[in-house]
């Protein structure tokens, strides 16, 4: 029922994941649902706290649980609900089918243990191999990274590699095992420009070679216009805005959307223009939504937006935004 | 890090020739006189003689370096002796204890033995339950488990060894009849009867300096595998799919042992110090007890010798220390 069924690599059905804490219940995740088809690069944006990292983080169930808790929605992958199977069955997913870089490899990277032993660790984990072969692949993987002198290195520990470098290593990991999907959550965002433009090169060349799906997670809106198939774009713990990436910053259909990328700075131009920025703060999620969560910032906004939650609408091809109001029309929805 | 522990080795020096000088000094400045402790039928005349046949009558630098040649000179020498049979000693004088008038270092080594059975066993158990106690206590944050762990290690670590140790004789000994209240060093184990009877009468001395051990290790254990628990790299453990148990007692314990194990280093000569009030408590004659005899029938060179073999294993553990440091922690250099 693999690949024979669903065209699908992961397909995320109305996901609800909920923060218990003293102060009342923290919504972070309200209803997400995406899919991932084999080999395609989906973008995730959004400012910070809404809800990008969590979302991504509950599907594999990496959020401690509690104060976490995942209160609906599947999450489909290999014919599994993540959502629902046992944690044994997990762990054998994680790490091995679906692999993981996140953003600050300064601190992402286990000090004590070389980086040889944090590579092997997984293959000898997931896959079985003996020592001998776990380290052969490893050396390998290292030099598939782009790693000089891989076999060597192997023995070195993560504070004797720079940042970059490390970032390197952290791919490696996650793609020991030869994972179907990749969730890369902000992995530039603690480089500087030049080992990010690098690191961007590696992921596009790793990912035509060894063809996984990636998940990419950033606020960085060039790095999404470069790499990315689709983007998703989030708000307030929901999907707003999904469309392919060149429709997308070509044709926004949501009020945050549109107001996003015109945040994005142009060089272009006698003067640099005044930075645009978005007025007021992200909602505070503590409880569930029953408006627009983008209503108190949203320029569009009317009376219905305040009593109900906008589903999302088909706006155009593999398009869809959650927005009351039509911008192709220029008037309210009538849905 | 050879050449930095020879380093350190020749540093040591200095610092210990200046501690030996402080505690000849202290104990020179104390009022004792070495014939205080004799019939008061003996005519001042003599006495004075016997002061003028020890020394005491002689400059005080005279006397320190005297006695600094025999402890460091004669002593090993005699010691080398002793332990291997070749003839290396020098025929002169010896650290001479006033009250027994053999040589001190004699009797430290007639001690020694049941101070390391009751001292260091006690450390070995102290320690075997600090790490689980630690570990399930940070890893159950507030649970049922650690409440009632921080409790008892809070009351360990508050109360003196002296009233626990009174304590438990009075329940255990006087009360329950369980155990003897006197440490019997002539015992000598020979088959599995008299083992019991010595593992009956160690009990007690090892639980009253165990407790308090435990209690402060596991504090510090606690508190540095909370912090680890919370680092980047533990999330990425869990992200390659491996086991909790893994995560924890690889991933964590390991990051959270490297300032845990200095404090159990640093803490052995503490716990020397510390077993002088338990072996008074439980009559255990070992070089605490030595000490204290020694202090209060004015026996000087006693009383130097044993407190300078405190700073040595002061400063020799200290080194212990920072070398384990550099061993456990592969960020730290020391060349």
């Amino acid at each position: 029922m693999r690949d024979g069924v669903t065209p699908f690599v992961l397909d995320v059905k109305d996901l609800k994941t909920v923060f218990r804490t003293r102060g009342g219940e923290v919504h972070a995740v309200n209803n997400v649902s995406f899919t991932l088809k084999p080999g395609e690069l989906l973008g995730v944006v959004g400012e910070s706290g809404s809800g990008k990292s969590v979302t991504m983080m509950s599907l594999i169930r990496l959020l401690p649980m509690p104060p976490a808790e995942i209160r609906g929605g599947s999450v489909m992958f290999e014919g599994q609900d993540l959502a629902r199977i046992p944690e044994e069955m997990m762990r054998a997913i994680r790490g091995a089918r679906i692999g993981m870089v996140f953003q600050d490899p300064m601190t992402s990277l286990n000090p004590v243990f070389t980086v040889g032993y944090q590579i092997i660790e997984p293959l000898r984990t997931h896959m079985g191999l003996s020592k001998a072969q776990a380290a052969t692949r490893a050396a390998e993987l290292l030099d598939l990274v782009g790693i000089p002198d891989a076999r060597r290195r192997l023995g070195d520990y993560p504070h004797q590699f720079s940042g970059g470098m490390r970032q390197r290593v952290m791919i490696a990991i996650a793609l020991a095992c030869d994972p179907k999907v990749l969730i890369a959550d902000e992995p530039t965002t603690a480089l500087d420009v030049t080992i990010q433009a690098q690191i961007l090169e590696l992921i596009k060349e790793l990912r035509q070679k060894l063809g996984m799906a990636i998940v990419w997670i950033t606020h960085d809106l060039g790095v999404i216009a470069g790499i990315a198939d689709r983007v998703m774009v989030m708000y307030g713990g929901q999907v707003v805005e999904q469309a392919p990436v060149r429709e997308l910053f070509a044709n926004p259909q949501h009020p945050y959307t549109r107001m996003l990328l015109e945040t994005v700075p142009h060089i272009r131009g006698e003067r640099a223009a005044k930075l645009r920025v978005i007025q007021g703060q992200p909602p505070i999620l503590s409880r569930a939504p029953d408006s627009c969560p983008f209503l108190a910032r949203c320029p569009q906004a009317f009376d219905r937006c305040a009593h109900e939650n906008p589903a999302r609408f088909d706006v155009g091809p593999a398009h869809d935004a959650a927005c009351f109001w039509d911008f192709k029309t220029g008037a309210k929805r009538d849905v | 890090m050879l050449t930095y522990t020879i380093r350190r080795l020749i540093l040591a020096i200095p610092t210990l020739l200046f501690i030996s000088f402080v505690i000849f000094l202290i104990v020179k400045l104390s009022p004792s006189d070495p014939t205080a402790g004799l019939p008061l039928t003996i005519p001042p005349e003599v006495r004075e003689q016997i002061r003028e046949s020890l020394g005491v009558n002689d400059p005080v630098f005279v006397q320190y370096f005297k006695w600094l040649k025999l402890m460091v000179w004669d002593e090993p020498l005699h010691f080398i002796e002793g332990t291997t049979g070749w003839q290396v000693a020098p025929d002169g004088p010896r650290i001479i204890s006033y009250q027994t008038r053999s040589p001190v270092m004699d009797l430290i080594a007639q001690r020694m033995p049941q101070t390391l059975w009751v001292v260091g066993t006690s450390y070995i158990v102290g320690i075997l339950i600090a790490l689980p106690l630690g570990i399930i206590s940070a890893y159950k944050q507030y649970s049922v488990f650690d409440q009632v762990g921080t409790f008892i290690s809070m009351v360990g670590f508050s109360v003196p060894t002296f009233f626990t140790g009174v304590l438990f004789i009075v329940i255990f000994a006087v009360n329950l009849g369980w155990f003897p209240s006197v440490y019997n060093t002539t015992h000598v184990v020979t088959d599995w009867d008299s083992f019991v009877v010595q593992l009956k009468q160690i009990i007690m001395p090892v639980m009253v300096l165990g407790l308090y051990n435990a209690s402060q290790i596991s504090r510090y254990l606690r508190a540095s595998m909370l912090d680890n628990l919370n680092q980047d790299y533990v999330r990425t453990a869990r992200a390659k799919g491996l086991t909790e148990k893994i995560v924890v007692l690889v991933h964590v314990l390991k990051n959270s042992m490297i300032p845990v194990v200095t404090v159990i280093a640093l803490n052995v000569p503490a716990v020397f110090g510390g077993a002088i009030i338990t072996e008074q408590v439980f009559k255990v004659n070992g070089i605490g007890q030595l000490l204290i005899i020694a202090i209060q029938s004015g026996d000087v060179p006693v009383v130097q010798t044993v407190s300078f073999i405190f700073a040595v294993l002061i400063v020799l553990f200290s080194l212990i220390a920072d070398i384990l440091y550099g061993v456990l922690d592969p960020r730290i250099r020391y060349d």
